[in-house]
């Protein structure tokens, strides 16, 4: 009687913890958004020549289009890799990157928000800036309002969306509103900049601050209006490997084949600057 | 009072310890739902935490939560009653189909409910171009419009609750007062009703506490102004991008508040029928 109810312990408590880990599996590839990040081998030091297993890159959320154009390039460059990405507002990534979140490539959308991960010695050697954003006005499709200025977005009855001031598109849209001496009073403060560009693709506000590679990546669907104030906030994009990098050796290649010719290309066809 | 006897009744007959198969995945269960209350608490900056506390943007912030949160109560009050009366109490075609309807806010993604809100209400939406058009009246980006996505998110607890309690309630006192020559909304009003009391209390508590804590289709619906859309779960995920002593003390504001209304919930919930 007692041999088969010890068994059964036995395997209720083995699949118990074995659901408990398979969660917490869960839960932290969640944070890397690469399911695959953690149980692919990790190839930390291994030469250029042969690249293996997946990088994680941590990039904001204005990169997603051409990074994940140059994840693709890279791939098809070093068969065996496998480019994962986990795009977000600069801000959030930082605090994930210096709680702990599994990642090799941490590619963010201003200085400030990359000093975060250098400050907490997360990073290991020293950021590069590799593209350059300005701003611009997107508006709804045709342009019903008429906006031609960043002056215009302060009439009255204009619905804007702005990013909150704590992600940089928003720290800059408010450089760019001081510089021009103007207060504007946005309807909303969104978490990332695609969320601010999303509000004018669904006409639900009438024009957003955002870079002017988003406009690009939503043709057809926003209108990009440009404003000379844009020229006094333009957002340095560094990119930095990461000092628990599980595979640094492809991150390593990853970041040098962003900074390459082959990268700029794509880079620039999205709408950015050269540094 | 009245489940007292009967609970010690079935602790004695349990007198046997507790198997170990049940014990241990019971205790693994506790460990892992209280472990990050208890991160929280531990990392919570308990000398800084007066002057978080304090401060004008939190203040704005739990006031318009609670605020939002009872206003969306009441909407899940008002159209969520007659509709878990509708569900317990009739039979139509399709009905199964409309409880899994009502109950989808439920495991639907809350963002995805708020994707959903503004493609129906929002200025540009199906039903929202015509409130645009016909009233002004536009819901996104309004104080109004944190409301309607805490409803929505919330009113399938409060359905759930108190369909659950129609369904224990005898329906014999209904058909008596009927018979009796009451009308069947006088019945519901006069009868049913104080019969379920408890049962809508219960399930307008948790409703309350799950529009309290609504973040996904809030932000997504209603946006993040100060004062007009941020509500406490908003003001944590932002402070957190800046200032993460300020989303801790934050957080635990809402833990507290949460904590002490499902507490006061608990002993209703086990004493209703």
């Amino acid at each position: 009687m007692t041999r088969p109810t010890h068994r059964r312990t036995l395997q209720l408590a083995v699949g118990g913890t074995a659901v408990l880990l398979a969660l917490s599996a869960c839960s932290s590839s969640d944070d890397s958004a690469g399911a695959s990040a953690s149980s692919s081998p990790s190839a930390g030091t291994s030469s250029a020549g042969d690249l293996k297993g997946t990088v994680t890159v941590f990039a904001a959320a204005s990169l997603k289009e051409s990074f994940t154009e140059l994840g693709k390039e890279f791939e098809a460059a070093h068969p065996g890799t496998k480019v994962s990405f986990n795009f977000g507002g600069s801000d959030a990534l930082a605090a994930s990157i210096t709680s702990g979140a599994p990642a090799d490539v941490f590619a963010a959308a201003s200085p400030k928000t990359m000093q975060i991960v250098t400050d907490a010695n997360d990073a290991a050697g020293e950021p590069a800036t590799f593209v350059r954003n300005q701003l611009e006005i997107a508006v709804v499709p045709g342009n019903p309002k008429d906006v031609a200025s960043l002056k215009d977005l302060t009439k009255s009855g204009m619905k804007v969306a702005l990013c909150a001031k704590e992600v940089p598109c928003g720290a800059a849209a408010q450089k760019a509103l001081d510089g021009a001496g103007l207060k504007l009073t946005p309807v909303s403060y969104e978490q990332d900049v695609k969320s601010a560009l999303t509000k004018v693709e669904l006409k639900e506000v009438d024009a957003s601050v955002v870079y002017k590679t988003d406009v690009k990546a939503a043709a057809g669907k926003v209108e990009g209006v440009e404003f000379p104030e844009s020229a006094g906030a333009v957002n340095d994009y560094p990119i930095v490997l990461l000092k628990d990098a599980p595979n640094a050796g492809a991150a390593e290649a990853f970041i040098a084949f962003v900074r390459s010719e082959q990268g700029a290309k794509v880079l620039s066809e999205a709408g950015f600057l050269n540094p | 009072m009245e489940s007292r006897p009967r609970r010690a009744g079935r602790r004695q007959g349990h007198r046997s310890p507790v198997p170990l198969p049940l014990l241990l995945p019971a205790l693994l269960g506790l460990v892992f739902l209280v472990l990050p209350l208890a991160g929280l608490l531990v990392r919570t900056p308990w000398s800084e935490l007066p002057a978080q506390l304090t401060s004008p943007g939190v203040w704005q912030a739990l006031r318009l939560s609670l605020i939002c949160a009872t206003l969306a109560t009441a909407v899940t009050l008002v159209l969520g009653v007659p509709l878990a009366w509708l569900l317990a109490r009739t039979e139509f075609p399709g009905r199964r189909l409309v409880r899994a309807l009502v109950t989808l806010p439920l495991v639907l993604p809350p963002v995805v409910g708020g994707v959903a809100l503004l493609l129906a209400l929002g200025r540009n939406g199906i039903a929202g171009r015509w409130l645009d058009q016909w009233f002004g009246v536009t819901l996104p980006f309004t104080t109004a419009g944190v409301v309607v996505a805490e409803a929505f998110v919330a009113m399938p607890f409060l359905v759930i609750s108190v369909e659950g309690t129609l369904r224990a309630a005898d329906p014999r006192y209904e058909e008596a007062a009927t018979t009796l020559g009451a009308s069947r909304f006088t019945a519901f009003r006069r009868v049913t009703l104080p019969l379920i009391a408890p049962g809508i209390a219960a399930g307008a508590v948790l409703a309350w506490a799950r529009a309290l804590g609504e973040f996904g289709a809030t932000i997504t619906f209603a946006g993040n102004f100060p004062g007009r859309t941020q509500t406490m779960p908003l003001a944590v995920y932002l402070a957190l991008q800046s200032d993460p002593a300020a989303a801790i003390a934050l957080s635990l504001v809402l833990l507290a508040v949460s904590i002490a209304v499902l507490a006061g919930l608990r002993d209703r919930w086990m004493t209703t029928p």
